[in-house]
């Protein structure tokens, strides 16, 4: 499998994740699609020197992971082109705010290395969260519960074809990289003087397919939005649920947790 | 229920792809619309669609197709594209299977009526709910099928319903196809296909109607389908 195929298959893997069976993917997406929201807000919400109250906020996903049977390892794997990005963010703190926060022995940390330490975190969780939210509901019920949500349609529908058509213009890189190394076998990758006309003939072929999808959209009627697989709809205990659920994060957000779990043991 | 009158067409500053096309098909009919490549087959499709406008006159249903009623006429007309991956956009079956239904105001509870009576007569039934990636070339050209049957269309345009299938699936194809009651205009390379679902068949070379009559005549003129850069279905050769 090339590494092109290698992507599609973990694109659409996203899907087959979305149709196993456990008490995250039941919950409604509306909730869910919320709570997550809310979860996102209040970890970006944290002091950048908060790195200990934010760090309660890990258990969130983890307990949520461990719900849904979907191991946090594979999250992991699967943003790990992103997630270099999210570490780079803060990278560099540590050379710009000196500012003495504790002392571990004779060892001084600066506010730029917990400042450090608290954005990747941010990242890492914002991103854990969001991938559990596509993982266990799918990019259609997502889409469904945004429309609910009056997102305005235009945007909901750029959604669902943007994720639709990554894997149009990936099918093509597929089948054209294929046809290239057929004919290439000994070279790694793509040559250089054939990067123009490689990039052109994949602008050229997704525009054509692009223009297929479309008008067989339009053969069927499309006429500016979706309508979506109807979700029976969210039931009061389901609302409790996520009420509960939104009070904790909030909680946590406002009472510190850890430290309170440190005078526990420490004195 | 279809009619073109003296339709032409031509790309700007090209060459006449279609000249003066005129032909009817009656409600009911099943007709093979074929020729060599780039005879202009595909490009009547799209004008029966509505995709492409040319000079003439385009009927469906007895409403002339123009893009102010583009709605209506594909409300009554459902276009099987060759290429399934296209005309499946949607993540399952069951999704692309209410798209139009809903599309056309249909409510929920009628949409799924009419998608179980659809599945249930091209016994797809166990495909309801499966993603369109998973599923093989031919079940994806028979759900291909249902979609449009979903539209409960009163006329159906093919294009190459049982390109690249497997001896079997096509069998299937072709059976389904047998089964439809409405209106269908069938564009193939495949004339035995065409032998074995249409009562009619219309010729085309460069642009222009060279036969039409029924099929076994037409399907059986060696020299007429020679000359045209076609040869005699197989089954008729092994005979």
């Amino acid at each position: 499998m090339n590494k092109i195929d290698q992507a599609l298959y973990e694109f659409r893997e996203m899907d087959e994740l979305a149709d196993q069976d456990s008490l995250v993917h039941r919950f409604p997406v509306l909730p869910k699609v919320l709570l997550t929201i809310l979860y996102i807000l209040i970890v970006l919400s944290f002091h950048k020197y908060d790195l200990s109250s934010l760090s309660v906020m890990i258990l969130f996903p983890v307990f949520f992971y461990q719900l849904s049977g979907i191991p946090l390892r594979k999250c992991f794997y699967k943003l790990r082109f992103v997630l270099p990005l999210v570490m780079a963010v803060g990278i560099l703190n540590p050379f710009f705010d000196h500012t003495v926060i504790m002392k571990i022995g004779p060892l001084s940390v600066t506010g730029g290395w917990i400042s450090m330490l608290t954005l990747m975190l941010k990242g890492i969780l914002a991103l854990t969260a969001s991938f559990l939210l596509v993982a266990t509901s799918g990019i259609a019920r997502i889409c469904a519960a945004l429309r609910r949500m009056h997102v305005p349609s235009v945007l909901v529908t750029l959604l669902l074809l943007t994720y639709r058509y990554i894997t149009v213009l990936s099918e093509e890189v597929s089948v054209m990289s294929n046809a290239y190394h057929l004919r290439a076998p000994r070279q790694k990758g793509i040559e250089y003087s054939a990067w123009g006309s490689f990039l052109g003939q994949l602008l050229l072929r997704s525009m054509d397919r692009a223009e297929e999808i479309y008008q067989a959209m339009l053969l069927r009627g499309f006429h500016g939005h979706f309508h979506y697989v109807d979700e029976k709809p969210a039931s009061p205990k389901d609302w409790l649920t996520g009420l509960l659920i939104g009070a904790l994060i909030v909680f946590c957000r406002y009472y510190n947790v850890a430290s309170f779990l440190g005078s526990l043991f420490v004195r | 229920m279809i009619e073109m009158k003296h339709v032409s067409f031509r790309y700007e500053a090209g060459k006449e792809i279609l000249d003066d096309i005129s032909f009817r098909l009656e409600a009911g009919e099943s007709v093979g619309l074929i020729g060599a490549n780039g005879a202009g087959k595909s490009t009547i499709m799209k004008l029966l669609s509505g995709i492409l406008f040319g000079d003439g006159e385009v009927l469906i249903a007895k409403t002339a197709v123009n893009p102010k009623n583009l709605y209506e006429i594909r409300r009554k007309l459902g276009y099987v594209l060759q290429d399934s991956d296209d005309q499946m956009f949607m993540p399952t079956v069951y999704e692309d299977m209410i798209f139009a239904p809903r599309n056309y105001g249909l409510s929920k509870e009628e949409t799924e009526e009419r998608i179980d009576a659809v599945l249930e007569k091209l016994d797809l039934k166990e495909l309801k709910h499966s993603r369109n990636h998973k599923i093989s070339g031919g079940e994806k050209r028979m759900a291909a099928i249902a979609t449009i049957l979903a539209m409960d269309p009163e006329v159906i345009l093919m294009d190459e319903p049982t390109a690249s299938l497997d001896p079997y699936n096509r069998r299937l194809v072709i059976n389904a196809i047998n089964s439809l009651s409405q209106t269908k205009l069938i564009t193939s390379h495949d004339l035995d296909m065409i032998l074995d679902t249409c009562g009619r068949v219309i010729l085309l070379d460069q642009g222009k109607i060279i036969a039409d009559g029924k099929t076994e005549e037409i399907l059986r003129d060696q020299k007429l389908l020679e000359a045209h850069r076609m040869e005699l279905p197989l089954s008729f050769t092994r005979r």
